[in-house]
């Protein structure tokens, strides 16, 4: 390789990073670290103008290592790799240093050490840029099939989906009939349309439709691969089955809570929660003349801080619907915050109101208590307006209860590698960027298994997940990154602590003229580097986190 | 004299920790300047040799962090990293380094105010230490040098 040269674009991000830390002073200090040939800032480097200007250095100074200054790679690394390569120069030969999230997002306060400090980080990265490689990616064939797991409208939805795009799609439902949650709801907001409809609607479709396989009664047992190339085992009714997909859509929903011993829940009978108040209302049972319903009921609390989103708005409809089908029926809404967001919910609320259901705002401190003796009688609940305590009649008592993560979602996790947030819900790539997708490659989510949703957004997001998914089936080819393990084999003494270790069955030992040594799978490698990490010979070199590389990050911070 | 303001390398990977560090950041959580992450694909890929290198070019501490058990992209990482932190361990306590100037943290994607909690917590124990023994000998060492 030749002698580096190396070109530094620092970004402004407008005043993300310029007004915590020193920019033209920082471009200076840069300009004088070993092997940097160019050095210059941008007010947003990721912008057309940025990107031309990494495209134009490249060429104006003959560049051949490129570092960006700027957000995360996280997020912004594929985009100044792209723009490495659109000048001609390998991607592997770009570096990013995070002076933003990790520096002047978190140093607001102290301009002047923000600036320093983002000078080590700099002087960090140009030491590992000196030393980086061109790494050449390879080709994985994609396998035009898909597995969605979870067979609610949403899951139904990208399966039709990736289905009429004519892929091959194998849907697995645990439940004995497709549905899902919707199963046990009678009315549909904003429209009041029957939920029964709308899964027959989608069933028919899905039955119908040639390139769709629907599993029912069974689960996903183990997948194991790579994104073009997932080996599925199922367990079902109908036996096992084993098929292989190119990509996973995970469209598993969420449970729901039930609030035993909250307000009598359990305990008295005239205690439900709303699905269950839906239930009654499908086969018409008698609910009573007076209606309390009670919001947030284990949301939002310490134990349980989210925003369950869907319930506001389901109890406004219940509240609505009891209203429709008996208008000299009492109904109130004990709420904390009414979350009925947009146009069209704000005016089924407005609706609910001027048909005469009451609302009644609680705090978390003094929640409605119950008065009745085994049977709710009255609830009391402080009114804030009137600033003091009032007792509603009470025939029927209904909870409003969060959706919660899934029970299966631990196991799927483990099993698909992908991540959950606190709360045991699916976690995405990353929020704005990459909402539907896994930080594992050729995974996506949509749905309640990421976040409780309501039909419309669930459907949208099935969409979305449904197009993601479809790129790499419809390239035909896959390009992993070349972030992966490579074998010295003059070095290699066979010992086979590495073939050992390697969470992915990614290397081999094979023999070598009159030895073994081992071999790694470059497809297989995921690029976890613990293999050379255990090497006694020092015989594997990890591309891109190469000990010279790491070893030159720490000397030049103490340098 | 101004005051002591220990360097601290943070072995982090590239999943959990990496991404909890830049949480800390978009959720503008404020921690004190004296930490510096080397990104690693996984904390099971930390050899023992960029910790004890560290030490030697004179950071006042290391923290070593990464997945939990259960969150690991690459299944057990952090099992392979504790095999290897235990015997790091000793081998720090032998050099005549505090043990509390070796620090193991498991911090995830989600959990961006414990990633500054982390640092902040430990620039406070590394001022109450002092400068690690290496670099105050690195220092007149290189005081030598130049004399």
């Amino acid at each position: 390789m030749d002698e580096p040269r190396i070109g530094v674009f620092v970004c402004h991000c407008g005043i993300n990073i310029a007004a915590y830390v020193n920019v033209p002073e920082l471009v200076e200090y840069a300009k004088g670290l070993p092997n940097v040939v160019h050095a210059e800032r941008n007010l947003f480097t990721c912008s057309e103008e940025g990107i031309s200007a990494i495209k134009r250095g490249i060429k104006e100074y003959n560049l051949n290592r490129v570092l960006v200054a700027s957000c995360t790679p996280r997020t912004h690394e594929p985009l100044f790799r792209a723009a490495c390569e659109d000048a001609g120069l390998n991607k592997y030969l770009f570096e990013f240093v995070n002076i933003r999230d990790q520096c002047s997002w978190v140093h607001m306060r102290e301009p002047e050490r923000a600036t320093e400090k983002a000078k080590d980080l700099v002087r960090m990265g140009v030491a590992k840029a000196r030393l980086l490689e061109p790494l050449e990616e390879i080709e994985v064939k994609v396998a035009p099939s898909a597995l969605v797991i979870g067979g609610g409208v949403v899951g139904m939805e990208a399966a039709l989906n990736l289905a009429r795009q004519g892929f091959d799609i194998h849907l697995v439902e645990k439940e004995p009939e497709l549905g899902g949650t919707l199963r046990s709801v009678y009315k549909l907001f904003p429209t009041n349309q029957e939920a029964t409809k709308l899964i027959k609607l989608f069933v028919e479709q899905i039955e119908k439709h040639p390139k769709i396989k629907t599993y029912l009664s069974s689960k996903v047992k183990e997948v194991t691969g790579f994104i073009g190339n997932f080996d599925v085992n199922l367990d079902g009714k109908g036996g096992a089955s084993k098929f292989n997909v190119g990509t996973i859509v995970v469209a598993t929903g969420a449970d729901k809570l039930k609030p035993v011993g909250q307000y009598g829940y359990g305990k008295m009978s005239n205690v439900i929660t709303q699905l269950e108040l839906e239930e009654r209302m499908k086969k018409g049972e008698p609910l009573g003349q007076n209606v309390v319903m009670v919001n947030c009921v284990g949301a939002r609390i310490p134990e349980r801080t989210y925003c369950s989103r869907i319930c506001c708005m389901t109890a406004i409809k219940n509240a609505s619907l009891i209203k429709e089908s008996n208008p000299e029926a009492r109904v109130w809404i004990l709420h904390r915050d009414l979350m009925t967001y947009g146009v069209d919910f704000e005016k089924y609320q407005r609706r609910a109101m001027e048909m005469g259901v009451r609302f009644i705002r609680y705090s978390l401190e003094s929640p409605p208590e119950v008065v009745g003796d085994g049977k709710v009688e009255r609830i009391k609940v402080y009114h804030e307006l009137w600033g003091k305590d009032i007792e509603l009649p009470c025939d029927m008592l209904v909870l409003t209860t969060p959706l919660i993560a899934g029970e299966d979602n631990q196991d799927i996790s483990k099993m698909l590698k992908v991540s959950l947030d606190e709360f045991g819900f699916f976690l995405e790539a990353h929020l704005k960027l990459r909402p539907v997708e896994f930080a594992m490659d050729g995974i996506y989510i949509c749905g309640s298994a990421r976040w409780p949703t309501d039909v419309a957004e669930g459907i949208s997001q099935a969409f979305a997940a449904a197009s993601k998914a479809a790129g790499p089936l419809r390239l035909g080819y896959v390009k992993p990154e070349a972030i992966n393990a490579w074998i010295d084999e003059d070095k290699c003494s066979g010992c086979g602590i590495c073939e050992l270790l390697c969470p992915f069955q990614a290397i081999e030992l094979q023999p070598r003229d009159d030895r073994r040594v081992s071999h790694v799978s470059e497809v297989v490698c995921k690029g976890c580097g613990t293999c050379s990490a255990a090497c006694p010979s020092g015989a594997i070199i990890m591309h891109h986190f190469t000990n010279e590389q790491i070893l030159a990050q720490i000397e030049a911070l103490f340098s | 004299m101004a005051e002591f303001e220990p360097k601290i390398i943070v072995f982090a990977c590239n999943w959990c920790t990496y991404a909890a560090a830049d949480l800390a950041g978009t959720s503008r959580v404020q921690y004190p300047p004296n930490a510096y992450i080397v990104r690693m694909m996984c904390s099971g890929m930390i050899n023992p040799s960029y910790v004890l290198r560290a030490f030697e070019d004179g950071a006042d501490g290391v923290i070593v962090s990464g997945c939990h058990y259960t969150d690991c992209h690459y299944i057990d990482g952090p099992v392979k990293c504790d095999a290897m932190f235990a015997k790091l361990k000793r081998l720090v306590h032998i050099l005549g380094l505090e043990d509390e100037r070796l620090k193991r943290e498991m911090i995830s994607t989600s959990e961006g105010t414990v990633f500054a909690r982390v640092v902040r917590e430990f620039v406070s124990e590394l001022k109450r230490l002092g400068p690690s023994p290496f670099s105050s000998l690195r220092n007149s060492r290189k005081e030598k040098a130049v004399a």
